[in-house]
């Protein structure tokens, strides 16, 4: 079929089964806006930022399982889609980002919004495409979904130029992709399988530690399987909350820098790690020598790089997790001996009771009670959560309870401020029925709220819980706690903007909470009302987030909650 | 530990950045590279020579192994490669000291290419440690300029689908 650049570009998304994309149209990718304007099955949501629309398309992928995409144009739209993209890298979230670039014969000629966006991205994509010819672009556009769905997810870049765009060309789409050089892994080894079984079932404090590629492989049943055959106690990083159910029995919480004592406990004590789909970042291991120092390291992965990385692996299995545990469980089944970790099993939870997470009480509203009061209200219902970066991130963390695969949106290896309201559009896109909130920080807030208005507009509908302590609070922390309570530019005030105004300015629900009694009635009027609402919570900018094992520390050097600090709340 | 690594790529624009920024990303040291066709027009050789420990070079070929443009990566072992530089060196050579200059070529394979009116400039072909050694030996004479190409190596005739030389990762 006869069409042009821009109706490939189209086409080609329409056979790989996109149903939504996010973008902001302009110059340069003006030709492929106009192949939207005459018509597509995709829904193109229009974000107000670049960054917004990256953000949107992980929301979309972390929260479906596919490809999220983004569009934007030349210049300074597509280096508004780095941050997203870099995020995408550290948290391999599938993503195909899509850019118009000047002219061909202008490439290289400092015109109008022209950048080398292909450049710019090289460090943070598996790969990109600057399109040379309109021929290429069913191809490319084929094997850029390829590669960021297989072997390890993450980030591609295709770069089409305006004239490509609009030159002619024979469409068809592939079927198969040409890439010699790309051949993920395809299985694990049988005999590194068996090893690896071996040597769980001989272990007498044996532990899961279950990262995010157990989402993006989809083995979360496979996980949950292997855990229950070999009573397996089971820590999720940040990536993988809600990949296995936090209220299961073998669930022992999130290890690193603000877990809970017993899950960071339990990985410091155990004889044997099964890392799987984890990279040992060091938000989680601390100091990486005192990290397990006396365990055997079994380190499950599609990614042979993240093999010997940062911690040697005793027994490595490389290839797609579905499949590794599947065998794995059914070798360990054949091995396991009853009981075996009854005795490790009843000593975690011990420490659980001993070491429970605290907080204080009294004065301003405690952070900590908004959550657990979100907490309470949406138990047992379909939630998918977003969360920016810092304090209310960690305490999201820590209070809420994920029990469904993919309902845990978070920046993890990035750390990207301002990710969770537009991570909650893109979810929310991807789970129209689902409940989509996102805890929010008020320094993050402020620099995506502008996706607000895409929420309204676009028929999206989320709840924004503002956890406002009037700070940029984790920076806080850390000058309260390592830099002599010198506090540098971190006060950005409870009351600038008004939050709840700012959200009525968008067309939004706006609400403010400065109480404890207060919180369950603006919360679930906020969740009951159908539209995009801001619930703006001012709390305590004091408090700070405990545990916390402070950087290149141990995890037996954690900091708890100072008991004498105040009265204490346990939850 | 210095390594030498062969390594097939796509020759497609931008495939030789996407190797050196991942080397400059993750910290690891480019000692030398050379770069050219292959026996298929589609299909560039690489020749680098890094010096590295043993954890850094498995680091370097999984990293380079994700590359989606690199087909192929082979250490070529000490004993199992042969290897060559090309470098120009012009050399101060005042009419007095000129004979003593040439006469190196009775010693290393040099040829002089070009003559001037106080320099020489000698080309050569070898090892690079070759290359070393004759750089140290025209020094005291006074370099003016250097150019050397970076090493290319290619596993032996006789070695040339040795198991131990090739790695295949996964």
């Amino acid at each position: 079929m006869r069409m042009n650049g821009a109706d490939a570009i189209l086409r080609s998304l329409e056979a790989e089964g996109v149903d939504v994309v996010f973008g902001l149209p302009g110059g340069a990718i003006l030709p492929t806006y106009d192949a939207f304007a005459r018509g597509t099955t995709i829904r193109h949501v229009l974000a107000r930022h670049e960054q917004g629309a990256g953000h949107m398309a992980e929301g979309y992928a972390r929260a479906s399982g596919r490809v999220g995409v983004a569009i934007a144009t030349s210049g300074p739209g597509a280096t508004n889609l780095v941050t997203p993209i870099a995020d995408a890298w550290m948290d391999s979230t599938p993503l195909v980002c899509i850019t118009g670039q000047v002219r061909s014969q202008l490439i290289g000629t400092d015109a109008f919004q022209e950048c080398d966006i292909t450049g710019i991205t090289i460090p943070v994509v598996k790969h990109s495409w600057l399109v040379s010819d309109v021929q290429e672009i069913p191809q490319v556009i084929r094997a850029a979904f390829h590669v960021a769905r297989t072997g390890r997810c993450g980030p591609v870049l295709v770069d089409v130029p305006r004239d490509i765009q609009e030159a002619e060309l024979e469409f068809e789409y592939p079927s198969a992709v040409d890439l010699p050089g790309w051949r993920p892994p395809r299985r694990g080894h049988p005999r590194q399988i068996r090893e690896a079984a071996t040597v769980i079932a001989d272990a007498r404090r044996p532990i899961l530690y279950v990262g995010g590629g157990v989402l993006n492989a989809d083995a979360c049943d496979e996980l949950r399987e292997l855990a229950e055959v070999g009573r397996l106690p089971v820590v999720t990083t940040l990536m993988a909350k809600g990949a296995f159910p936090e209220s299961h029995a073998l669930h022992f919480g999130l290890p690193g820098m603000h877990g809970p004592k017993w899950s960071n406990w339990a990985l410091n004590k155990a004889d044997v790690v099964v890392a799987v789909g984890a990279r040992f970042d060091d938000r989680v291991t601390g100091k990486l020598s005192a990290f397990a120092p006396g365990a055997t390291v079994v380190h499950l992965d599609i990614d042979a790089a993240e093999i010997d990385k940062l911690r040697h692996a005793d027994v490595p299995v490389v290839g797609p997790l579905k499949d590794v545990l599947a065998a794995l469980g059914r070798e360990l089944a054949g091995l396991r001996r009853d009981g075996a970790t009854t005795t490790w099993l009843t000593e975690i939870a011990g420490w659980r009771e001993q070491f429970p997470l605290r907080y204080g009480s009294g004065g301003m509203l405690k952070p900590q009670a908004v959550i657990e009061a979100l907490q309470a209200l949406t138990a047992g219902s379909d939630v998918v959560w977003t969360t920016g970066v810092g304090q209310h991130q960690m305490w999201a963390m820590q209070y809420l309870q994920c029990d469904a695969p993919r309902s845990f949106i978070t920046s993890g290896g990035l750390g990207t401020m301002g990710y969770g309201i537009p991570a909650a559009v893109g979810a929310k896109a991807a789970r129209p029925d689902a409940t989509v909130i996102c805890v929010d920080g008020d320094g993050c807030f402020q620099m995506t709220c502008q996706e607000l208005a895409t929420s309204v507009l676009e028929g999206l509908p989320i709840v924004v819980v503002l956890v406002n302590n009037g700070h940029l609070g984790m920076v806080r922390q850390w000058q309260d706690m390592f830099f002599g309570e010198r506090f540098s530019h971190v006060n950005l005030t409870h009351h600038v903007p008004d939050y709840a105004a700012l959200a009525d300015a968008y067309g939004a629900k706006g609400l403010v909470v400065d109480d404890e009694d207060g919180l369950a009635p603006a919360l679930e009027e906020a969740l009951g009302c159908g539209r995009t609402a801001v619930v703006d919570c001012r709390v305590d900018p004091e408090e700070h987030c405990f545990p916390m094992i402070p950087a290149g520390a141990s995890a037996l050097e954690l900091v708890e909650y100072p008991a004498d600090d105040e009265e204490v709340v346990t939850a | 530990m210095k390594h030498c690594l062969s390594v097939l790529v796509e020759n497609r624009p931008g495939a030789l950045t996407r190797i050196t920024t991942m080397f400059a990303r993750r910290g690891f040291n480019i000692d030398s590279l050379a770069v050219g066709p292959t026996e298929r027009h589609d299909i560039s050789r690489i020749t680098l020579t890094v010096d590295a420990d043993e954890h850094s070079l498995a680091q370097i070929q999984k990293q380079m192994h994700k590359l989606v443009n690199v087909l192929r990566i082979t250490e070529l072992p000490p004993g199992e490669r042969l290897e060559r530089e090309l470098a120009l060196f012009k050399v101060a050579a005042p009419p007095e000291r000129r004979a003593e200059l040439t006469a190196l070529r009775d010693v290393f394979a040099v040829r002089v290419v070009d003559v001037g009116g106080d320099a020489l400039v000698f080309e050569i072909c070898a090892t690079p440690e070759e290359v070393d050694a004759f750089e140290e030996l025209v020094r005291p004479h006074g370099i003016k300029e250097v150019v050397r190409t970076g090493r290319v190596a290619l596993g032996r005739a006789s070695t040339v689908s040795s198991p131990r030389a090739q790695l295949v990762l996964h």
